[in-house]
């Protein structure tokens, strides 16, 4: 018989009932909740009479609307009535049902997506699930962990289970090493380059191999963020040593007599060495340059030394008519070098790219040099309070500040601009976030999605440009 | 949950790939707490040329000619043609209440994103995996059209009476719950006894996974 692959491991530790017609439940350890995908699923259990299955199982955030200034104030800082009713919602439901949630003036409030983690509230060998696409980050615990919609939240609160059917296998194997300044976020794009947004739809991505064993936890969550962005539900990567030094200590993480418990059961969560996969894919990471998309799509990507394509040339005529789309949205010329592309605002934040490192890696670039005049903006967000508190003991917010970049308090901000932080139309943004969806960072806005020390590259210069460049001139005093 | 059973209505060819629940329903709108109210804004961004807010009501818009779901030929439409991966991105079910509520109740596509065909059965809508010469075909008849098409679950059939007819798979747990308009909450609890045994022997195994969050 086969080996086992992570994913086969987890679904079947997760059984709780397989019907007839191949359908199955799959017990969930993790729900975490926010503020935007949460409401219907409260109000439909009211409706329907039902309570919670289990409440500690839940984890709150609010993380979508809150505005990243005047945070003192709480939920009063929250100007936008709608926004703030629907906070106000989450707090209420959390209150009615007794669940755990961090609200805005909770330091620990942040991105759900980083909170977990950084809480221990997301463990090794779990089921996670939140109404957010991006559950796939918590998947770097050797976990399984997907987005699901609304009706399913609803379907987990009541019932502490999913109904599922079993994903098929895939793996991402990167050989070499990221070479210095290259990092996660450049190969999470190169990947879904290579894989297309559709390549992963109806699997499960395990990424394994030497390049992805020497990330740390903070890179292999910005690399299973994405996995959502090459079609997969969730990404994953196996257990390791570095995935227990990162999980130990933390406030909801296993301790004591526990702990060496809990290590032990987790040393399993690997694939077995002669389990079998449905597809492969094979990277060298050692050939990579750092990233920049183009495009409306997160696989319309190209290394900076690189031009924007030629629809022309593109055999495929539907992919062909969707270059072509997007060039005129993003009002780009074929054959255009990345590095002649201007940009208006710089976005360093979102549950891809919010945390300590991230942080660090564009805190080092910023360091005595000044964002260029020609940006209206240049915005930094961190993931959440703990990460503010933890970079303001560095000083990296007085590296920020005094390089003319604004430093913001925790939330989505403008990934998705569902608060006050937006693109005005026609605006050009390199952003470390996941998505370059027509409008998504504002109406009309023309994103460009890059690493960190990528964005605050283009902030210094005011266009794209290798940060490695950069990097090599060293920190300027 | 409302069942789905069939649905025979014009086709609304919308000729582009990878179409994300970005631009099904757009971010302004799932500020709402309730799950009715986002038909007249489904896909905001293309069928109006001035930026949609929550707070605008549908006659101060100005709706863009262009966009192929305000031709009046495809006024009443009620099925959905597109290419592949439609409903990528954003897990937002919102997407799908917006399309249910518009009046689309299927739609065809050589391929969906997981998260959104997931959620289109929770909420009647059909969506309906065809070949990518299947969709070819029907994207020719339906433009300039009128295209109308049966979209049969029970049959498991896309037939328009003149010519066009296709057979489609579909999961048999999700068709029977659509069919019947079967509550999955409901059913999923008639394993309360099994879902609790589980809990007892996880607790066993991995006491941490329990009691951490109060
Ligand atoms: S940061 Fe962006 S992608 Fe992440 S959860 Fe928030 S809105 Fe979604």
């Amino acid at each position: 018989m086969g080996g086992r692959t992570l994913y086969d491991k987890l679904w079947d530790a997760h059984l709780v009932a397989e019907r007839d017609d191949g359908s199955a439940l799959l017990y969930i350890d993790r729900h975490l909740l926010h503020e935007v995908t949460s409401p219907q699923a409260f109000e439909g259990l009211r409706l329907a009479g039902r309570g919670p299955w289990r409440i500690d199982a839940n984890l709150a955030t609010p993380d979508h609307n809150v505005p990243t200034t005047d945070r003192a104030a709480g939920i009063d800082g929250i100007t936008d009535p709608i926004s703030r009713i629907q906070v106000e919602t989450l707090d209420a439901n959390c209150d009615e049902f007794g669940i755990l949630e961090f609200r805005m003036r909770d330091p620990r409030q942040g991105i759900v997506h980083v909170v977990g983690p950084e809480q221990g509230a997301t463990l090794p060998g779990m089921t996670v699930v939140c109404g957010d696409s991006h559950t796939s980050t918590h998947g770097a615990f050797a976990a399984l962990a997907h987005g699901i919609g609304t009706s399913e939240v609803e379907h987990v609160l009541a019932t502490q289970c999913l109904v599922a059917k079993k994903a098929k296998n895939f793996r991402v194997w990167v050989d070499g090493t990221l070479r210095p300044g290259v990092t996660a976020k450049d190969l999470a794009l190169a990947i879904i380059g290579a894989m297309g947004t559709a390549g992963g739809t109806g699997y499960s991505l395990e990424y394994a191999g030497p390049a992805i064993r020497a990330l740390s936890m903070e890179g292999r969550m910005t690399l299973c963020n994405m996995a959502i962005e090459a079609g997969a539900r969730a990404g994953m990567v196996a257990f390791d040593e570095v995935t227990a030094a990162y999980v130990e200590g933390r406030p909801y993480a296993p301790a004591g007599p526990l702990w060496p418990k809990a290590l032990d059961a987790w040393a399993d969560l690997v694939s077995d060495d002669n389990a079998v996969f449905d597809r492969e894919l094979v990277l060298d990471a050692s050939v990579l340059e750092p990233q920049v998309s183009w495009g409306t799509s997160p696989e319309m990507v190209a290394p900076i030394s690189g031009t924007v394509p030629d629809p022309a040339q593109c055999d495929d005529p539907v992919r062909a008519e969707s270059w072509a789309g997007a060039l005129r949205y993003m009002d780009l010329k074929a054959g255009q070098a990345l590095t002649s592309i201007a940009l208006d605002r710089v976005f360093i934040g979102s549950c891809t790219n919010s945390r300590i490192e991230d942080l660090r890696a564009a805190a080092a670039v910023a360091k005595g040099r000044k964002v260029a005049p020609s940006l209206k903006q240049a915005l930094v967000v961190p993931g959440s309070g703990l990460v503010k508190r933890q970079a303001e003991e560095e000083g990296l917010d007085q590296i920020f500040l005094a390089a003319g970049f604004e430093w913001r308090d925790p939330g989505c901000s403008m990934c998705l601009a569902m608060n006050a932080d937006r693109l005005g139309p026609g605006e050009h943004c390199a952003s470390t976030s996941n998505r370059n969806f027509e409008g998504r960072q504002g109406h009309g806005g023309r994103t460009h999605l890059v690493s960190p020390a990528m964005a605050a590259a283009a902030a210094i210069a005011g266009h794209f440009t290798d940060v490695r460049a950069l990097l090599e001139a060293g920190s300027v005093a | 949950m409302k069942a789905f059973r069939s649905v025979t209505g014009i086709v609304v060819p919308l000729d582009r790939a990878h179409v994300d629940t970005d631009q099904i329903i757009p971010k302004q709108f799932l500020k709402s707490i309730r799950r009715t109210g986002f038909g007249p804004n489904l896909f905001d961004g293309w069928r109006y040329l001035d930026e949609g807010s929550p707070e605008k009501t549908e006659n101060e818009r100005q709706i863009n000619p262009e966009f192929v779901l305000n031709k009046a030929r495809y006024q009443d439409a009620k099925v959905l043609l597109a290419r592949e991966n439609f409903g990528c991105g954003s897990s937002r079910e919102h997407a799908v209440w917006a399309l249910e509520e518009f009046g689309l109740r299927a739609v065809l596509a050589p391929s969906f994103a997981d998260i959104f065909y997931n959620n289109c059965f929770k909420n009647a809508v059909l969506p309906v995996v065809l070949a990518p010469e299947a969709i070819d075909a029907l994207f020719q008849a339906a433009d300039p059209g009128p295209l109308t098409l049966t979209v049969d679950l029970e049959a498991q059939r896309v037939s328009s009476g003149a010519g066009h007819d296709f057979g489609f798979e579909i999961d048999s747990h999700r068709r029977h719950c659509l069919l019947e308009g079967l509550d999955d909450i409901g059913l999923s609890l008639q394993y309360a006894e099994q879902i609790k045994q589980y809990e007892r022997r996880r607790r066993e195994a991995a006491p941490w996974l329990f009691d951490a969050l109060r």
